[in-house]
C-alpha cells in the first residue's frame, strides 16, 4: 500500500538555477546616476552584513542575525524606485531593506551590538529594525503578520490620500502562513496601495520551498486566487528588479490596487547564524554565486563605460564607511539601565497599577 | 439624560468619538450593512459612511493588522472581534505586534487603536462563544484592558479608549448589551484605570468585574437583610489597575472577596489578592475568598452553565459562610 504521506518527495524537487545570460537589461532605461546609486546600494548592503557577520564571530554580535547575502538586489531595486514617504515593512531578514532606506550604518551596527546609540537604543535588536523617519516602519519576525500591517499603513495612506504606498518584503516560506493569504485578499477587497514582494530566496529556513509548497512559484502562482497578475522577476538583477518595482509602486499609487512581485533570488548562507546550510544539494550554491547580484551588476556598469577604477572608488567609500560605523558602534555605550523601563506606554513609562 | 441599552452605548460612544474625530474608523465583521452581530454599531454606516465604516472578510488577523498599520501611519482606528474567543486566531497580533512594537523601536511607534469585542458567557453560546479573556490580555505588556460594566461607563471609556495613544482591547460583556441604564446627555470621556465603588459599606470588600458586578451588588443587598454590609467595586478597567481604590477600601473593611467569570486559575482576582497580599496584609481581618467560575470550559446547557458562571446566590453564599468563618 502506498499511503500520500509517501509520494511526499522530500529534497527531490527541481534545482532552480539562476539565468544565464546577466547582459539581459544593459539596454534598460535607467539613468546612469540611478545605475551607481543602486550600485553603491548592493555594495553598502554587502560589505555591511560581512561585517556584521565578523563581528558575529567575534562574539560582538549577540543573539542571531539572518543575513540577505545574495539577496541585496531586491532590496536596492526597490529601494531606489520608493518614494521618500512610502513605507517598508520588512522581515527579521530586514538589515539591507533597512540600509535601501538611507538609515544611517552606525545606528544599524549599533543595534545589532546592543549599544545606547543604537537604532532601537538596544531595545530591539537585528530582527526589528525600525526608522520611521527613514518609511522603515518595522522589521517583523514572526512572519505573516506584517503583510496585514503593510495593508493598514496602505489603508491608512488611501483614507488620507498622501499618495503613499506600502512595499512590504517577505521570503518565501511565508506563502504558507495563513496571513499571507488574509492580507493578500484583503488588499486586492479594498484596493490598497501596496506591493507585496516575495524574496524568494528558496529555502524555508532549513527545507527547500519546492519541497513544502503545492506550487512550483510559491507567491506567483497563488496571485490568481486574489485577482492578480503573477508577476517573476530576477531578483538577483537590480535593474530587473528596478523596472518592475517603479511599475508596481506606479499601480499601487495610482489607485489601481496591490501588487504581488516574487522576486527569484538565492540565499548564500544559511537562516540565520547558526545554519550552515549543509542541505543544499551539490552545484546549487556555486551557480548562484556565478550570478551574485554585485558581479552581475559591476559587470553591467563596465560594459556600460564607467572605468573600473571609479566602480572600484564606490566600494572603497562603502568600505570606509563600514568601517566607520564598526568604530562607532563598537564605541557606543551600554544603555542606560532605566532605559529598560521606558515606552511600554506612549506615556514613556511602563507603570500597571496605582 | 436618556435610557440606553449598553448595546446602544456602544454605538454612542463610538459614534461621540467619529463626530469629533476624523481619523476614528471602524472596521470588523459586519459592522457595517449588518449594523454588528450584536447591534452594537448600528446607524454608524449611515451617519458617517463607507469610508470609516467598513464590513471585512472573515480575517481576523487583517482586521487587527489593518488597525496596527493604520495606527502607526495617524489614524484611530476602531476594530471589532466579533466574540472574544476568537482572538485566539489572531493573538499574534495583539501579543507580538500590537503589545511591543512601540517598546522595541524604543518609542518610535505609537499605536493608538481599539480591539473591541464580545466577552463572556450566560447567553448558552457553549465552550467557544463564551470565554471571558480578559485574563489572557492583562498577562501580556502593552496592552491596556477595559470591561465596562454600565451604559454610562461604556460611553466613557470608549472615549477614553479611543483617545488613549495606546493598545485598548475594549470588552463589551455579551450578557449585559440589552440591560439598561441612564446615560447623560452630552459628551462624555471617562479614565482608563480607574474603579468606580458602586456601594459602599463597612464590612467587607466585594471586587468585581463585567456582568458579575450587578450579581455581586445584588448580593450584596441580601447579606445587608443579615446584617453584613459589603462594599461593592466595580473595577471596569483591568490593565491600568486601580489598586488603590480596592487597598483604601480594604483598609476601611478588613475583608476582601473577588468575583470573577473567568475561570479560576490566573484570574485577574489573583493578581489583585497577590497585590494584597504585599500592600494590604495588615488590613486584612480574615482569609481572602475569590469566588470564580471553576477551571472549566463553559457547558451550552443553561442548567450547567448557570452552575459555572458565579450566581447571585453563589456569591451571597460564599461571603456569608467567609465572614461568619
Amino acid at each position: 500500500m502506498n499511503l500520500p504521506l509517501s509520494n511526499h518527495a522530500y529534497g527531490e524537487h527541481d534545482l532552480v538555477m539562476p539565468p544565464d545570460d546577466p547582459t539581459s537589461h544593459d539596454d534598460a532605461d535607467i539613468p546612469l546616476e540611478t545605475r551607481l546609486r543602486m550600485y553603491r546600494m548592493l555594495q553598502e548592503m554587502r560589505q555591511f552584513e560581512k561585517r556584521a557577520y565578523d563581528m558575529f564571530m567575534q562574539q560582538l554580535v549577540k543573539g542571531t542575525t539572518h543575513l540577505s547575502l545574495g539577496m541585496e538586489a531586491v532590496a536596492a531595486g526597490f529601494g531606489a524606485a520608493m518614494r521618500s514617504d512610502d513605507y517598508t515593512f520588512a522581515t527579521y531578514r530586514g538589515h539591507a531593506h533597512t540600509l535601501a532606506r538611507g538609515v544611517p550604518m552606525e545606528g544599524v551596527l549599533a543595534e545589532l551590538l546592543g549599544r545606547a546609540n543604537g537604532l532601537l537604543g538596544g531595545k530591539g535588536g537585528s530582527m526589528h529594525l525600525t526608522s520611521v523617519e527613514h518609511g522603515v516602519m518595522g522589521s517583523y519576525a514572526i512572519i505573516g503578520a506584517h503583510l496585514t500591517i503593510a495593508n493598514g499603513a496602505a489603508w491608512s495612506a488611501q483614507y488620507r490620500r498622501s499618495g503613499q504606498v506600502a512595499v512590504c518584503f517577505f521570503g518565501d516560506g511565508t506563502t504558507n502562513i495563513g496571513a499571507f493569504h488574509e492580507a493578500l485578499n484583503y488588499a486586492a477587497v479594498f484596493r490598497l496601495p501596496v506591493v507585496f514582494v516575495c524574496e524568494n530566496n528558496q529555502y524555508m529556513e532549513y527545507t527547500a520551498i519546492g519541497d513544502i509548497t503545492a506550487v512550483r512559484r510559491p507567491a506567483a502562482d497563488r496571485a490568481a486566487a486574489y485577482g492578480l497578475e503573477p508577476i517573476v522577476v530576477d531578483g538577483n538583477d537590480a535593474d530587473a528588479v528596478h523596472l518592475v518595482a517603479a511599475d508596481a509602486l506606479e499601480h499601487a499609487r495610482s489607485g489601481a490596487g496591490p501588487v504581488l512581485v516574487e522576486a527569484l533570488t538565492y540565499r548564500h548562507g544559511g537562516h540565520s547564524r547558526a545554519d550552515p546550510g549543509k542541505y543544499k544539494p551539490p552545484g546549487e550554491l556555486e551557480a548562484w554565486l556565478a550570478y551574485d547580484p554585485i558581479t552581475v551588476y559591476r559587470g553591467r556598469l563596465e560594459r556600460l563605460g564607467v572605468a573600473g577604477a571609479d566602480i572600484d572608488a564606490i566600494d572603497a567609500e562603502v568600505a570606509s564607511a563600514v568601517d566607520e560605523a564598526t568604530e562607532a558602534a563598537k564605541n557606543g555605550p551600554l544603555p542606560d539601565p532605566q532605559a529598560a523601563f521606558t515606552d511600554v506606554w506612549a506615556d514613556g513609562g511602563h507603570t500597571w497599577r496605582s | 439624560m436618556a435610557i440606553l441599552t449598553y448595546r446602544e452605548a456602544v454605538a454612542r460612544g463610538i459614534a461621540q468619538e467619529m463626530e469629533r474625530d476624523e481619523s476614528v474608523v471602524l472596521i470588523g465583521e459586519d459592522v457595517a450593512g449588518a449594523g454588528g452581530v450584536f447591534k452594537t454599531t448600528t446607524g454608524l454606516l449611515e451617519r458617517f459612511g463607507p469610508e470609516r465604516v467598513i464590513d471585512t472578510p472573515i480575517s481576523e488577523q487583517a482586521i487587527l493588522g489593518a488597525a496596527m498599520g493604520a495606527a502607526m501611519t495617524g489614524m484611530r482606528p476602531i476594530a471589532e472581534i466579533m466574540f472574544s474567543d476568537f482572538f485566539a486566531v489572531c493573538w499574534d497580533l495583539v501579543v507580538n505586534e500590537m503589545a511591543k512594537t512601540r517598546y522595541m523601536t524604543n518609542g518610535q511607534v505609537t499605536i493608538p487603536l481599539v480591539v473591541k469585542s464580545g466577552n463572556g458567557g450566560s447567553l448558552r453560546f457553549g465552550a467557544q462563544h463564551s470565554q471571558s479573556i480578559e485574563n489572557w490580555a492583562m498577562a501580556v505588556p502593552g496592552i491596556k484592558v477595559v470591561a465596562p460594566s454600565t451604559p454610562e461607563d461604556v460611553v466613557g471609556l470608549m472615549a477614553a479608549a479611543v483617545r488613549s495613544d495606546d493598545p485598548v482591547l475594549f470588552f463589551e460583556h455579551k450578557g449585559l448589551y440589552s440591560s439598561k441604564g441612564e446615560v447623560p446627555d452630552g459628551p462624555i470621556l471617562d479614565e482608563l484605570g480607574t474603579a468606580k465603588v458602586r456601594r459602599s459599606g463597612k464590612d467587607a470588600t466585594v471586587v468585581a468585574l463585567g456582568l458579575m458586578v450587578s450579581r455581586a451588588l445584588a448580593a450584596a443587598e441580601q447579606l445587608a437583610e443579615r446584617g453584613i454590609d459589603c462594599e461593592v467595586i466595580d473595577m471596569r478597567s483591568l490593565v491600568p489597575l486601580d489598586a488603590a481604590t480596592v487597598l483604601e477600601s480594604l483598609g476601611r473593611t478588613g475583608r476582601l472577596f473577588t468575583v470573577e467569570e473567568n475561570p479560576r486559575m490566573l484570574g485577574w482576582g489573583a493578581e489583585l489578592v497577590a497585590i494584597a497580599g504585599d500592600d494590604g496584609f495588615w488590613d486584612l481581618d480574615g482569609p481572602v475568598v475569590r469566588i470564580t467560575t471553576p477551571h472549566i470550559p463553559l457547558a451550552s446547557a443553561d442548567s450547567l452553565e448557570d452552575l459555572m458562571i458565579p450566581s447571585v446566590d453563589r456569591i451571597r453564599d460564599e461571603i456569608e459562610q467567609a465572614m461568619k468563618g
